[in-house]
């Protein structure tokens, strides 16, 4: 490698994919055979950046000249920004490089469009081709499916990646449209379809013929840019929710549009990113693939937005109010989840403890650590307890009773 | 009050549990190695660490606890907290005078003290798994250096013998003075001095020539992927403790450069 350009090139092509919000390596179950390289498993975040986001794959872009035009993005054809690219051999030496030193869990590779759909396409695979049979890789590989690219190049993507992903970008068409007329919403639904059902197939077969091999084996994403147009919760949660039951998606992801450009379709450069409403977003969306909320009980056409102040599950318990106070000790696991302040490990933990012995306050905190924010939705009520002991919600390592010898 | 002075493996704690009730002691205190000062008026007993007495209170653990409570206990021993003898030996204790399983009885201050040790050591093993940062040197030896406050290389071998089965590689901690060492075939533990504080033109000199290009690289895209206006300190150091900031290569500056 030449040292010197290779390091600029990371530089500019790992900064335009800092917006791109997915990051998971778990899910995918690719072992190590043969004495190879790597292997898949859960998923460990090696680094974590100064804004506190995990870094665990190599997450770049191939390249970014691109001969779209689209409004909310950096690599668009009319910024006046350097145009780099990546050979296929750099992208597979700075990927290997990097896992054999522990630094990544694998490689998370997106581009702009050169020339056209498939002619990007086919580089993508060439990596992650020369990644597998070459390298003997058994790392994680996220890649990005073009919209637009022919079926066969897809299918060749999922027999080596272990995810793809088509963004859809905008959560209507009419916004896509708007932001990137070059662009066209069938480009984007048509290879979702083919891969889910590809998914689909492979998977069926694996269960008669052991031998049938992965494709896709962490399913795919995608994700939509937040707070760039106009659309409200209700049509964003809503879009997510099709994604999840109708194209089997593993996860959607919120991108909250960070300003790039002066153009009048868009929010001003300096329009604060909305943080708060991403974040609101993502609750929103584990309840519904979590806690068995149905889109319709977050939000509704009386309420199209999420509350910005509280989160969406106490958001739900303050408009159903006529559901509390619960008594965990005969509400079921789907109730108890429900309880804001109760994730669905601690519910879990608690319908299994409730089999041995009731579960009072004090109980109940030792399963939770800290019951304060909570209580008014609970069966029991034990101010006096917090009185005694201030220092109820303190997880410090101090508080181990390993004194008490 | 006995002392009971045993050679600090976990073997030897378990001859030592084995011996304990062999000899019917009372007020036990646990010392490695050597007699501790602080107990000038007790007795001590010592134990020479002996397979087939650890294997007996092995077997006999294993028929009163579930599999994930029988590591539990591997793993708070691990922990190195302080008197984590005589607190594991609570739970033994408890766990052999009790006719059905303990484990769950988490109201019991010996069950929940070593479910916590064996948390503690859980979660530094997955920290250990992801802030290795392998080295390449000369002779194609990937080596890192570490120091955990708990001593968990003996769980993370596997993981590295996993993922990493096509390259030697070595992990020492450098606290505990010893290491693990991959041949491509076997893991081995192996003692040796490892200067950790090492000259960098030593480290030149022993280092592959692209590493410090990769090093570089690595550097240059911890920075690049930093959303400057999120900055969120307090988030940052509590995923990455300082702890463990001087043996990861993305948070040592960069001395050569220009």
């Amino acid at each position: 490698m030449v040292q010197e350009r290779v390091m600029e090139k990371l530089a500019i092509l790992a900064d335009a994919t800092k917006y791109d919000v997915s990051c998971s390596s778990g899910q995918s179950t690719r072992k190590n055979k043969n004495k190879g390289l790597g292997d898949t498993g859960g998923g460990i975040c090696h680094a974590f950046t100064e804004d506190g986001r995990c870094v665990s794959l190599l997450k770049i872009l191939l390249t970014n000249h691109c001969i779209f035009d689209c409004a909310y993005c950096v690599s668009r054809k009319s910024n006046d920004i350097k145009r780099v690219a990546f050979t296929v051999q750099e992208v597979v030496d700075l990927t290997i490089g990097f896992y054999r030193r522990n630094y990544i869990e694998g490689l998370f590779l997106s581009s702009g469009i050169f020339d056209n759909a498939d002619y990007t396409m086919e580089r993508l695979v060439r990596i992650v081709k020369k990644l597998r049979l070459e390298e003997n890789f058994n790392g994680y590989i996220h890649l990005k499916a073009i919209p637009g690219a022919s079926e066969e190049l897809l299918k060749e993507a999922g027999l080596y990646a272990d995810r793809l992903s088509v963004n859809v970008e905008m959560p209507t068409e009419q916004s896509l449209k708007l932001l990137a007329p070059d662009k066209n919403h069938k480009d984007v639904i048509k290879p979702m379809e083919y891969l889910k059902n590809e998914i689909i197939d492979y998977q069926e077969e694996k269960k008669s013929n052991y031998k049938t091999p992965l494709f896709a084996p962490a399913g795919q994403s995608t994700q939509m840019v937040i707070g760039a147009t106009k659309e409200n919760d209700m049509e964003i949660l809503g879009m997510a929710n099709y994604f999840y039951e109708q194209m089997k998606m593993r996860r959607v992801y919120y991108s909250g549009y960070v300003p790039i450009s002066h153009d009048n379709r868009l929010p001003a450069i300096g329009t604060p990113v909305p943080m708060i409403r991403e974040n609101r977003l993502y609750q929103a969306d584990w309840l519904i693939r979590y806690y068995g909320f149905n889109v319709n009980e977050i939000v509704g056409f009386d309420q199209p937005n999420l509350d910005l102040d509280i989160d969406p599950k106490l958001g739900w318990a303050l408009r159903n109010l006529h559901q509390f106070p619960v008594d965990i000790n005969t509400a079921d696991l789907e109730l108890i989840q429900r309880i804001p302040g109760i994730g669905f490990l601690s519910a879990k933990k608690i319908v299994r403890r409730k089999k041995f012995q009731k579960i009072t306050a004090r109980r109940f905190k030792e399963i939770r650590n800290c019951l304060q924010p909570i209580e008014v939705f609970l069966g029991f009520f034990f101010a006096f307890l917090y009185a005694k002991r201030p220092n109820f919600c303190s997880n410090k390592k101090s508080d181990f009773e390993f004194a008490k010898q | 009050m006995t002392q009971i002075v045993y050679d600090g493996s976990y073997e030897g704690w378990l001859t030592a549990v084995f011996e304990i009730y062999e000899y019917k002691l009372k007020g036990i205190v646990f010392a490695k190695e050597e007699i501790s000062n602080t107990l000038l008026f007790s007795n001590s007993h010592f134990v020479t660490t002996n397979g087939e007495k650890a294997n007996r209170v092995l077997n006999d653990l294993q028929q009163r606890l579930s599999h994930h409570g029988f590591n539990n206990i591997y793993f708070a021993f691990l922990s190195e907290l302080e008197k984590i003898e005589e607190i594991l030996f609570r739970f033994v204790e408890y766990a052999f005078a009790s006719p059905i399983n303990i484990e769950g009885d988490l109201s019991r201050i010996e069950v929940s003290n070593v479910k916590k040790a064996a948390h503690l050591t859980g979660k530094e093993s997955h920290r250990m798994k992801a802030f290795v940062r392998f080295k390449l040197t000369k002779d194609n030896l990937y080596y890192a250096i570490v120091d955990p406050d708990c001593d968990v290389l003996p769980i993370i071998e596997q993981h590295f013998k996993n993922r990493y089965s096509d390259q030697r590689w070595l992990i020492y901690d450098s606290k505990r003075k010893y290491g693990i060492y991959y041949d491509l075939e076997n893991v081995s533990t192996v003692e040796m001095q490892f200067e950790s504080n090492a000259s960098s033109s030593f480290l030149a000199e022993i280092n592959d020539e692209n590493e410090e290009f990769f090093q570089n690289l690595w550097r240059n895209y911890f920075c690049s992927v930093n959303i400057e206006s999120r900055k969120n300190t307090k988030l940052h150091i509590k995923h990455m403790p300082k702890r463990y900031w001087k043996n990861l290569t993305e948070k040592i500056p960069n001395l050569n450069k220009r």
